[in-house]
């Protein structure tokens, strides 16, 4: 089990409105190892970015709540970060040098007032380094790893000096920089042309391969999950609805939900006028949801006094794959 | 080709005038869309695919006159007549545009806040006078029911729908006045994957019901595949390829379609995305494009006279046409079905 990194065990992050309680994510378990890319694919609202902001421990801290554990695993032990206080000099600590995010929008992610180098290197001034001239030159060979041209000169440069994929790029440097054994990746390509965005994925894998990080990739895009991902977890309204390898989860999809989104994206030499499989409704909100399948009202295959009455536990219908349907049980 | 043209497009052109300094000086001009020529037959679809800074938002919005083009000419066939949008003054352009309509991406910012459903959708009837009173009211119903809207919900405003229903509202606005071309830009691309199938079915619903023509601006090309007849490929405001879609998908002739094709993920495990190869580089900046071909600087395959001379877009087959010098040398990789 050494190869694990991080333990997510019944995770409950639940925020408080006026309307109501909102439970964006309600009970979601899942392991990462070293070396291994978990996908986490759903739709708007289904709790896959507010999971990856649970683990780093920066959801809104006045009206947010986390229960459940979160278990970084370290040599002395695990930690578990949903008990730490997310200001404390520990959890600091571990954001950037155990676990790093990537965002969808680089622009925001970088201050507009300092330049890219100054800012990848005050993550190593943090976290002890205090040779300015090391820094400066760890930092222009990272820039020069992630694909930045002339980075002797980049490294000088402003973020609205950058294309959105230079942006990108700076931004995965800034977040390997010190090495973490975990990269959470949230919709890191949704926003770059499809030349750039190949360009990007290809970059991750390769760091991947050279050392060996986790990484949790999230989309709603299914082409970039089966590229990217080794195991799959789908998402449905803050809970995981099906789990298992990517091949199973491509070639032997069991939830209804996930069957309905195989289906209803267009693909390649499947034309001859016909319609597209679609599902009907939209995403609800999850504000205070009942306790039952949260694709109750949706699903093609509902049976009322079953999927209504409590959510469906987990089966194992194939090793490691998993999935949680009254169908199944 | 089956069908007479509703819309032949020649040498459309925009230039945008960059300016500089106190006095707003004229440096220089982005080459949003430079020459481009396109037909649409009647009652099709026309995909329009290209990465940012392609010039195919300009292009759609150079066709419907919301901006003036620089040059060219937008020859709509409409009842045996051929009238040269570009040509037409402001007001008599008002009167044409009820021939045409758009729908956007974001139906979050492209619906007004404060009106109503009812007042959306009934504007552009409202605006071209063609209805009032009773009759507003019954075709407003009519096409809300059309893309699927209940009735009831008709004096709501925009805040209370979804992203997908707020489509449905936008589309329910461009029908309102029977239009012939409506242009989709990146209409579905804001919606999450399961809406999108609803929204794109509906499209094609329509377009059967009603002769509809769409050009449609995505750069998603599953999406585009799944809805065009054609496909034309822009890139840095040229057109540099464009053919019958399964053509331009599985033979593609010209190495930037290729290039986009090779970059698609796709949703099959069996078919990763190669670890090594796949285009370098990114786009030019349209302000200072290269020169010659302006994909040589990425482009595998280039050679000195890439660098210098332009290529002509050149017809190699019924209805696909290709701007690079070595169209007839090459053999590109289209996706196998």
């Amino acid at each position: 089990m050494s190869d694990v990194v991080l333990e997510v065990k019944d995770l409950h992050t639940y925020f408080e409105l006026e309307e109501g309680t909102l439970k964006a994510v309600n009970g979601v378990s899942f392991t990462i190892r070293k070396n291994r890319t978990l996908g986490i694919v759903g739709e708007s609202g289904c709790g896959k970015s507010v999971t990856a902001q649970s683990i780093m421990r920066i959801t809104p801290k006045k009206n947010s709540r986390i229960n459940g554990q979160i278990l970084l695993h370290h040599d002395s032990g695990p930690i578990d970060i949903a008990q730490l206080d997310e200001d404390s000099d520990q959890m600091r600590d571990l954001r950037g040098r155990d676990i790093a995010m990537i965002f969808q929008e680089p622009m925001t992610a970088f201050s507009p007032v300092h330049t890219i180098g100054n800012q990848i290197m005050e993550a190593l001034f943090v976290h002890g380094e205090n040779d300015k001239r090391a820094a400066r030159k760890r930092v222009i060979s990272l820039l020069d790893e992630v694909g930045i041209p002339a980075p002797e000169r980049r490294i000088d440069e402003y973020s609205f000096q950058l294309s959105g994929g230079m942006r990108q790029r700076s931004m995965i440097a800034m977040a390997i920089v010190l090495n973490p054994r975990l990269l959470i990746a949230d919709e890191p390509t949704t926003a770059l042309d499809v030349t750039i965005q190949s360009q990007i994925l290809r970059l991750m894998k390769r760091l991947q391969r050279d050392n060996g990080m986790a990484i949790i990739f999230i989309t709603h895009d299914l082409g970039v999950i089966a590229s990217m991902a080794d195991d799959v977890a789908v998402m449905y309204l803050g809970k995981i609805v099906e789990y298992g390898a990517s091949r199973e989860i491509f070639k032997n999809p069991k939830h209804p939900y996930t069957k309905g989104l195989l289906r209803s994206i267009p693909k390649f030499g499947e034309k001859d006028g016909a319609h597209l499989a679609t599902i009907k409704g939209t995403v609800p909100v999850p504000l205070d949801p009942p306790d039952a399948c949260p694709f109750a009202n949706r699903c093609g295959e509902f049976i009322a006094g079953k999927c209504d009455v409590r959510m469906p536990a987990a089966i194992h219908v194939a090793p490691g794959h998993s999935v949680n349907c009254v169908l199944y049980e | 080709m089956s069908g007479s043209s509703l819309l032949d497009v020649r040498g459309l052109t925009k230039y945008f005038p960059i300016e500089e300094g106190l006095l707003r000086r004229v440096v220089g001009h982005v080459r949003a869309v430079d020459h481009v020529s396109l037909s649409i037959s009647r009652g099709r679809t026309l995909g329009l695919v290209g990465e940012s800074g392609s010039g195919k938002t300009t292009l759609g919005r150079c066709v419907l006159r919301a901006i003036d083009l620089t040059a060219g000419e937008i020859l709509f066939h409409h009842e045996g007549v051929t009238t040269d949008l570009a040509q037409l003054s402001r007001r008599e352009m008002r009167e044409f545009r009820k021939h045409m309509q758009m729908i956007f991406q974001d139906p979050y910012s492209s619906l007004d806040p404060r009106k109503t459903v009812f007042d959306i959708v009934s504007e552009p009837l409202r605006i071209n006078r063609i209805a009032a009173g009773k009759a507003l009211e019954d075709r407003v119903r009519t096409v809300l029911e059309l893309v699927g809207m209940d009735v009831r919900y008709m004096k709501r405003f925009p805040h209370a729908f979804s992203g997908g229903q707020r489509q449905r509202i936008g589309i329910a606005r461009a029908l309102s006045i029977n239009p012939q071309l409506i242009v989709c830009d990146e209409a579905v691309s804001a919606l999450d994957v399961s809406v999108q199938a609803q929204i794109l079915n509906l499209l094609k619903d329509l377009q059967e019901e009603f002769k509809l023509t769409y050009l449609f601006i995505a750069h998603d090309l599953s999406v585009v595949e799944h809805v065009s007849d054609e496909v034309a490929v822009m890139y840095v405001g040229k057109l540099v390829e464009q053919a019958p879609t399964q053509a331009l998908f599985t033979s593609p002739r010209h190495p930037y379609t290729e290039a986009l094709l090779s970059a698609i993920p796709r949703p099959d495990p069996d078919r990763p995305l190669p670890e090594t190869g796949g285009i370098e580089g990114e786009l030019p900046d349209p302000a200072n494009p290269p020169p010659g071909c302006y994909f040589h600087p990425r482009c595998p395959y280039a050679e000195p006279i890439c660098r210098e001379q332009e290529p002509p877009l050149i017809e190699i087959a019924p209805g696909h046409t290709s701007a690079c010098h070595f169209v007839e040398e090459l053999e590109l990789q289209g996706l196998e079905d």
